[in-house]
């Protein structure tokens, strides 16, 4: 009887998972289809609490540690999705998704002992040992990518051979697994080594991207994860642990995919990041940008984009990292008072993540309709007076039309060079991360406001409020 | 050959699930606005965290004190990934609901 409710529980779950995720994919319905899928989670937990039989009789205090451990992450995962700044979600995604990951790595490292002991068959070592590794890699790999983010660790390290040095690494890591699989009188620490050396491979994996690529390695690592708890579906023979995982699986590698397509590249080159070493090549050849720097001081900019009919506000990661979105809203707030039509033009890939900055900007109250999508919103920079580029480099830069030699050739761009008049703030003349000049800074048109995004925004209010 | 095809059919249901759910995982997603990618990608992490299910299974079933200890931890991570991942979702998507 409670094992056959419990199945209908599992299907429920299934079945929420599904509408969930794609309630999710329609911004009306987003909402309430992420309530959807936590109702079905939460009925998943309590029908295992209660109705799972696990051979045998359960003592109170093992009921005592489930509540117990459950309240205490209920407590920090709600107080600290609550209390994040919207800046710094990207890094609270990650960390969660590395939690899941180790959760599955330790599901694999206590069942493996009974596997071996009561013979369950082959399959039951394979999903326990696939399992153990999936969920490793991607603990590991979850935290490099929010140490990145974080800033603790801001710098690509590259050992001389990297890629060599991974794939060997990786080759090791199978045949240990293998071993394990297949060797007759495998050690008992032989799993400790499988752990240690796919914690290991998590790291070199991820160590060698950059901060920019992140959003694309944590979606991967995502999916990676959603592999890790189908396996220990199949080893419980779970419905809600498979559905619930592979569909996260198959979801994450199509978005892994979108956010790549979005930014014009393959996805073996966001992992094997041969982006540093043709950045390189390509800064000696753009060096021979003709013209010149042009700065404009915080009035010059002011008095141009009071007396503009139209301005388009390009937001970038510098925006994302001064945390200048309620700034920017002042902004457009006291231009649209002066009668200043006021638009954003959204890359598909500004700021950290595909849409984080629709988020940022929705934060602090910017209208829905303000934020115009880039196919939408590239045949009205030749009818705009000013555009203010504001922290975004290579999503502006013309070099992707122009100069098939270059490493962001192809991927598509703001033509912002369209309109009259260009401010570009920029905290300072360093290339962006895909470590190329843009030719946009040396346009005429262009002029240059140095300084941090946050403190230069707020310049121009109150220089604004003075005219 | 015999051997895996025996497998094969011994199992088919499971690998019907997995086609259908990777297909379902496909079209769910498949018309996704760019605006919505990094909500999505925050609601699919906590839907991965019903591997919580797998923690508690393990509480349930064990009967070492090292298995208890190893459960524990991972019924916290568990509850970690699905807890923050909903939260973090609802949060931001609450967001674009409030403007008009």
């Amino acid at each position: 009887m409670a094992s056959n409710l419990l199945e209908i529980v599992y299907l429920i779950a299934s079945v929420t998972f599904i509408i969930g995720l794609k309630m999710m994919s329609n911004p009306k319905t987003a909402r309430n289809g992420n309530l959807i899928g936590a109702v079905g989670m939460t009925l998943a937990i309590i029908g295992t609490i209660f109705l799972y039989d696990g051979g045998h009789e359960v003592s109170a205090i093992t009921y005592v540690l489930i509540f117990g451990a459950i309240a205490i992450g209920t407590v920090i995962g709600w107080m600290s999705a609550k209390q994040v700044k919207m800046t710094k979600m990207p890094e609270l995604v990650s960390l969660f998704n590395g939690m899941g990951g180790a959760c599955a790595a330790l599901i694999g490292l206590i069942e493996y002992p009974h596997a071996v002991e009561t013979v369950e068959g082959f399959g039951a070592l394979l999903c326990i040992v696939l399992g153990l590794l999936i969920g490793s890699v991607s603990f590991s790999g979850s935290i490099i990518a929010f140490m990145k983010l974080n800033g603790t660790l801001s710098k690509a390290i590259r050992l001389p051979s990297y890629n060599m040095l991974n794939n060997v690494f990786l080759v090791a890591l199978f045949a240990l697994a293998g071993y394990v699989l297949f060797g007759s009188d495998v050690p008992s620490y032989t799993i400790y080594a499988l752990l240690a050396m796919s914690l290991g491979y998590g790291i070199l994996f991820t160590i060698p991207i950059g901060g920019a690529d992140m959003p694309v390695v944590i979606s991967l690592l995502n999916s990676f994860t959603g592999l890790a708890a189908a396996t220990g579906g199949f080893l419980y023979d779970n419905q809600a642990m498979q559905t619930g995982g592979i569909l996260v699986g198959s979801a994450g590698t199509l978005l892994t995919l979108a956010m790549c397509k979005a930014m014009n590249r393959p996805l073996s080159n966001v992992i094997f990041g041969a982006f540093g070493e043709t950045g390189k090549a390509v800064a000696g050849s753009a060096s021979g940008i003709k013209g010149s720097i042009k700065d404009i001081t915080i009035s010059d900019a002011a008095i141009l984009m009071n007396y503009a009919k139209k301005v388009i506000i390009v937001p970038g990661y510098g925006l994302a990292v001064a945390q200048a979105q309620h700034v920017i809203k002042e902004l457009e707030n006291i231009l649209e008072e002066r009668g200043v039509s006021v638009k954003y033009a959204i890359h598909p890939v500004a700021g950290r993540m595909p849409g984080h900055m629709n988020v940022l900007l929705a934060e602090s109250n910017v209208d829905y309709d303000k934020l115009v999508e880039m196919e939408d919103i590239n045949p009205e920079f030749a009818q705009t007076d000013v555009v203010l580029v504001v922290g975004a480099n290579d999503v502006v830069n013309p070099a992707a039309k122009n100069d098939p030699a270059s490493p962001i050739y192809g991927m598509p761009i703001l033509d912002v060079e369209a309109a009259k008049h260009i401010i570009v703030n920029k905290r300072s003349m360093n290339a962006g991360y895909a470590g190329i000049e843009n030719e946009l800074f040396y346009d005429p048109k262009t002029s240059m406001l140095f300084g941090d995004a946050k403190d230069a925004l707020s310049k121009l209010v109150t220089e604004l409020k003075t005219l | 050959m015999e051997q895996f095809l025996a497998a094969a059919a011994e199992h088919r249901q499971l690998i019907y699930i997995i086609i259908l759910s990777i297909f379902v995982g496909v079209e769910v997603i498949g018309n996704v606005p760019t605006v919505l990618h990094t909500p999505l990608m925050s609601g699919a992490n906590a839907i991965h965290g019903v591997v919580i299910v797998g923690a508690i299974i393990v509480m349930l079933k064990t009967e070492t004190t090292l298995g208890e200890v190893l459960g524990f931890v991972a019924v916290i991570l568990g509850t970690l990934n699905v807890v923050g991942g909903f939260v973090v979702t609802d949060r931001m998507l609450e967001l674009f609901k409030k403007k008009k």
